[in-house]
């Protein structure tokens, strides 16, 4: 692979019917590029996860992909409530999902835990009242 | 072990997806917990749940799963099985609730979800 691949996909906060079609467009540009199938396991799961955490809890965001020879990243970034405590948030378990979203099987409070499983490195950065950035990366080799 | 003699097996109805019966399936994971599902399912494995709506049809396209299984007898919601037929999902259902669904199909010899 030569130059570095990048894409963009915006996902609006309370669209359930439209979720999760930017982490099954990414899964599939993925594998157009030949990236290994592990690997591209791991980004379709913690895609999903982040893409639900702005469904979910935020107004809108955007999730970038970029892909190198060394690595996949994503930059998931939303406009909405953010996180004030972000080691609780990271706790398995813990979940503020309201109980429309939990018959919907959402709120097992294991998304972001979910994602850092998956990755080689996530960095959150939150500020309450303005919106959440989540920078995932994983190693290709 | 592969879906059309589960169906047969299990007297499931298949609501979508009948050409890919022929597809083999590797294991089972019951659980109504999307994240518990993407978590913890794998690729190849059916996936028994009570719950019919959309956005079970990400979780199976993502997690390569061979098949949905609706459990009670429950059928997908309509925009559930449009989004089934585009992004060519299987959902088939179940008259058995999700306990005797996996017990049925332990007994068939799907056993782990590897
Ligand atoms: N983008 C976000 N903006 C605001 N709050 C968030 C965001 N992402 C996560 N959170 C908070 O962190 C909690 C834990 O998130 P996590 O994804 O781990 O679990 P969940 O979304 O509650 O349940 P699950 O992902 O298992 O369906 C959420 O309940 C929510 O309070
Ligand atoms: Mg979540």
């Amino acid at each position: 692979m030569g130059k570095p691949f990048s894409h963009s996909f915006i996902v609006e906060g309370r669209n359930f019917v439209q979720a999760g079609t930017a982490s099954t467009k990414i899964k599939t540009m993925l594998k157009e590029l030949g990236i290994d199938g592990g690997v591209v396991r791991r980004v379709a799961i913690a895609t999903y996860e982040a893409e639900m955490n702005i469904v979910m809890y935020a107004n809108s965001g955007t999730v970038v992909l970029e892909v190198t020879p060394e690595v996949v990243r994503l930059n998931v970034n939303d406009r909405g409530p953010g996180i004030s405590d972000i080691d609780l948030a990271m706790q398995e378990g813990y979940s503020t999902a309201t109980p429309e979203m939990r018959e919907m099987g959402f709120g097992a409070g294991m998304g972001l835990p979910n994602i850092k499983k998956n990755a080689d490195d996530l960095r959150i950065k939150s500020t309450v009242g303005e919106g959440t950035n989540l920078e995932i990366t994983f190693r290709i080799n | 072990m592969n879906l059309s003699e589960i169906v047969k097996n299990l007297d499931l109805v298949v609501c979508c997806g009948e050409e890919k019966l022929q597809q083999q399936v590797t294991g089972g994971y019951v659980s109504d917990l999307l994240s518990d599902v993407i978590a913890n399912s794998a690729a190849g494995n059916v996936w028994a749940t009570m719950q019919v709506h959309v956005n079970i049809v990400a979780v199976a396209v993502l997690k390569e799963l061979a098949a949905i299984i609706l459990v009670q007898g429950r059928s997908p919601a309509e925009d559930t099985l449009r989004k089934a037929r585009e992004e060519n999902v299987t959902i088939l259902s179940s008259k058995l609730p999700a306990y005797e669904t996996a017990g049925r199909l332990y007994e068939l010899g799907i056993g782990s979800r590897k």
